[in-house]
């Protein structure tokens, strides 16, 4: 068993990018306010790297030239009040800087005003629930079948030979392109979190409270993402995909699934 | 010295420690109690080094390997629970023991048989808590945060997780008070308030962030233990409680003590790089009011842990700004000791290697935390791994490496030899190697978008799992080399009193080691010299 770890274990080492890839980076994303996310991100980065190249650089000039071993003889200031503030003021400066469009991108990020389409999504240990309020489309989203089989412990399933490992679900959420969707996000049971990198996302489902959050995606496609608040044991097996489709594919997979719960309807 | 050695025997008949095991048990020694507050959460960091071998193994590559999810979701939530309570507070409990009566010019802590009991408090404590891993239902599963309603699904071990907690409580509230009455009332004659050293003035400030949430936790955790077992509703929403109130309750706790981890390891670098810069703590008094303003704005940051809960416009952006404030006090700090190091004569023994270490480590989870104050971009980070490095990043080159250097500054103190600094070096070089092999491709990992506390992963996460867990089983042996440095440091060259060329305070004025009693008479700020001022 160890060995057996222990030998894919070298195989990742050597196998490299073959299956996997080495990502930096936070994705852009597929909305306005994901783009935007990711510009915040990468401007509060650059200003730490700003920072960093003038406090390390200082630094490390002390550490090479600042030695016992060049017989410097030490100096003997202690304080110097104008450098003090100095180095304070420069700080507050540069917090207001990144503090002013941040707050803007807030105040988008709470306007969930006028929907074209709300979803009201259900956690439950361990899956999730969708249900199209105006549609009248309601469904279960699991972790898909292989994904299902191949993480038991000693399953003998690789996981590589998985598509989409742990981040496919038996039935996708689907939404139009370029439509502004409100998610009403709750929960039945414990504290769940639904997270979708690209469409920046991440919105607590608490027990009896509503959240609400919302994206319009400008691009079709498919995103995928999971829970991210601790929530028991199946945590790591909860994931969501979103299917964003043109405004006329929707229309059509919604007849199709009316369709369906109707011709379950008529068997029962 | 050897007056103040005799001073002791006029005053004193019982001038050594007693025999046997009685020596501990009943101890009232600082430096006895000091010791075991260090030996014991020496022990708890390879107890919790332990469960984190075990989450890096099954993280290594993906699939389940080894554990099951529920004894996964055990080992991250007891990891996180020995580390901080049973590792890094008692570790600087235990140098605040050791060091601030000698900083102070004091005999021994104010209130001696409080310290014996508040450091017998936690082998019991913890006992319990790791009971909790053979009990029906494992050990607590939930995260050492205990949101409800998921904590409440714990098995039997609920109970005693509450009740292991409320003994740590206690234990830091008297461990607390006792620093404080000492630092208050038992200075040397002419040490006024800001002539006290950084870490006894870090220390202070630390005591009372103790005082002032560690009753929180204990309320928050009393109201879990009501809700389940008593019919209360603090936190159920069926029975009109909000779940949402538990993590602003507990998060006015948990800030503050990420501060009660890192303002002790501010005050160990405060001592270490003037030292051996030879060099004065630049800007000592802005150092004060800057610990001070963190330890205050501390109490007004807590929900940017919750930025994804649902507050409302107004509160995120209060929370917002109030946590970018951090950054300036943070900064001073940092800016003051780059200035210590500035134009000083600098050597670079095992202390200053972690010392200077911590200041650009820690810096670097200081740029991840003001990039995590940005609430859009941590709506993102929030709960991937990018949090997890970036409180790593605090913690371990943070807080722990200010405690490994703190023990390789004062082990001469302590045992009267100089350890084996080669070893002390590999040590040193090992460990910064590994921390940044484990940590650093957390943040890629949590950008790309994987969850923390999650027992298996998405392929696409494989290389960086696999460099971290390659890191982390590197850390973990390197600590081998710490423990072989500290069970050898008595078979080292004698230490003079001052140990080091550029060492000033009280703590270098008595001989090394230390004799069982000391400052039996208070310093003469004569004597103590340049340690005053």
């Amino acid at each position: 068993m160890i060995r057996k770890s222990f030998l894919s274990l070298l195989a990742c080492c050597f196998a490299g990018t073959a299956n996997a890839d080495w990502a930096l980076n936070m994705p852009r994303g597929i909305t306005d306010l994901s783009v935007e996310t990711y510009n915040i991100h990468m401007m509060v980065f650059w200003w730490c790297v700003a920072i960093g190249i003038v406090v390390f650089g200082v630094m490390i000039v002390s550490l090479f030239r600042h030695r016992k071993s060049q017989g410097v003889k030490p100096a003997t200031f202690s304080h110097s009040t104008t450098a003090e503030v100095i180095w304070t003021i420069i700080p507050v400066v540069i917090l207001m800087l990144i503090a002013i469009p941040v707050a803007e991108t807030m105040i988008k990020l709470e306007d969930s005003r006028d929907p074209d389409l709300s979803i009201v999504v259900t956690a439950y240990q361990w899956k999730w629930h969708y249900k199209y309020q105006d549609e009248g489309i309601d469904f279960y989203s699991s972790l898909a079948r292989p994904s299902l089989e191949a993480r038991r412990k000693e399953s003998g399933i690789d996981p590589n030979a998985v598509d989409n490992y742990l981040r496919e679900v038996d039935r996708p959420v689907v939404v139009p392109r370029d439509a502004k969707v409100r998610l009403l996000l709750t929960s039945n049971d414990v504290v769940h979190s639904w997270y979708v990198p690209e469409l920046a996302i991440k919105k607590d489902t608490i027990p009896g409270i509503v959240n609400e959050a919302w994206f319009k995606a400008k691009e079709v496609g498919t995103y995928r993402g999971q829970c991210a608040e601790l929530c028991g044991k199946d945590h790591g097996y909860m994931p969501i995909v979103v299917e964003v489709v043109e405004p006329d594919a929707f229309r059509a997979w919604v007849d199709a699934r009316k369709e369906g719960a109707a011709r379950v309807a008529r068997n029962q | 010295m050897s007056t103040t050695v005799a001073d002791l025997h006029d005053h004193h008949d019982d001038h050594g420690p007693a025999k046997g095991i009685g020596r501990w048990l009943f101890s009232t020694n600082h430096k006895d109690i000091g010791t075991m507050y260090l030996v014991f959460s020496l022990v708890m960091f390879f107890v919790g080094g332990a469960m984190a071998m075990v989450i890096r193994s099954e993280l290594a590559i993906p699939g389940l390997q080894f554990v099951h999810p529920e004894f996964y979701n055990s080992m991250t939530t007891m990891h996180a629970l020995i580390m901080i309570f049973g590792g890094v507070m008692p570790a600087f409990v235990g140098l605040a023991n050791w060091m601030i009566p000698l900083m102070v010019g004091a005999p021994d802590m104010a209130l001696p048989r409080m310290n014996n009991w508040s450091f017998w408090i936690l082998p019991v404590a913890f006992s319990i808590l790791l009971s909790t891993l053979f009990m029906p239902g494992g050990a607590p599963a939930g995260g050492w945060t205990m949101y409800p309603p998921l904590v409440l699904q714990t098995g039997d071990a609920f109970p005693y997780l509450i009740f292991a907690i409320h003994l740590m409580g206690i234990s830091s509230i008297m461990g607390a008070i006792n620093v404080i009455v000492t630092i208050i009332n038992m200075r040397a004659p002419e040490m006024t308030l800001l002539k006290m050293p950084m870490f006894v003035w870090t220390w202070l400030i630390t005591a009372y962030l103790l005082i002032a949430v560690m009753p929180v936790l204990a309320g928050a955790v009393t109201m879990l233990l009501t809700d389940q077992f008593f019919g209360t509703s603090f936190f159920l929403a069926a029975g009109g409680g909000d779940p949402v109130m538990f993590q602003h309750i507990f998060w006015f706790f948990g800030h503050p003590e990420v501060y009660i981890m890192i303002l002790p390891a501010f005050g160990v670098v405060s001592e270490i790089i003037p030292t051996f810069s030879r060099k004065k703590l630049f800007g000592h008094d802005s150092m004060v009011y800057a610990a001070a303003s963190i330890a205050f704005l501390s109490f007004i940051v807590w929900a940017h842990h919750m930025f994804t809960v649902g507050m409302p416009l107004s509160g995120q952006l209060f929370f917002m700004f109030a946590t970018m404030l951090i950054a300036v006090p943070t900064g001073v700090k940092v800016f003051n000791w780059v200035a210590t190091m500035w134009r000083g004569a600098m050597t670079f023994e095992t202390p200053m290697l972690f010392s200077l270490a911590f200041v650009f480590l820690f810096t670097i989870g200081g740029f991840s935390g003001l990039m995590l104050a940005a609430a859009p971009a941590d709506i993102q980070y929030h709960d991937t791994y990018f949090v997890v490095a970036h409180f790593h990043y605090v913690l371990v080159p943070g807080s722990i490496f200010a405690i490994m250097a703190a023990v390789y500054y004062w082990l001469p103190k302590w045992t009267g030899h100089m350890y084996n600094e080669t070893l002390g070096k590999a040590h040193f070089w090992a460990s910064t190697i590994f921390v940044n092999l484990t940590f650093f491709p957390m943040h890629f990992l949590g950008l790309a978008g994987m969850p923390r506390r999650i027992p298996d992963y998405s392929t696409q996460f494989t290389d960086f799992n696999t460099v971290a867990s390659i890191g982390a089983l590197g850390f973990g042996l390197s600590q081998l080399i710490f423990v072989w440095v500290i069970v050898t440091a008595w078979k080292g060259s004698k230490a003079t009193d001052r140990v080091w060329e550029g060492a000033h305070g009280l703590e270098w004025t008595v001989p090394s080691p230390a004799p069982y009693h000391t400052f039996e008479t208070p310093p003469k700020a004569r004597i103590a010299g340049e340690a005053f001022e």
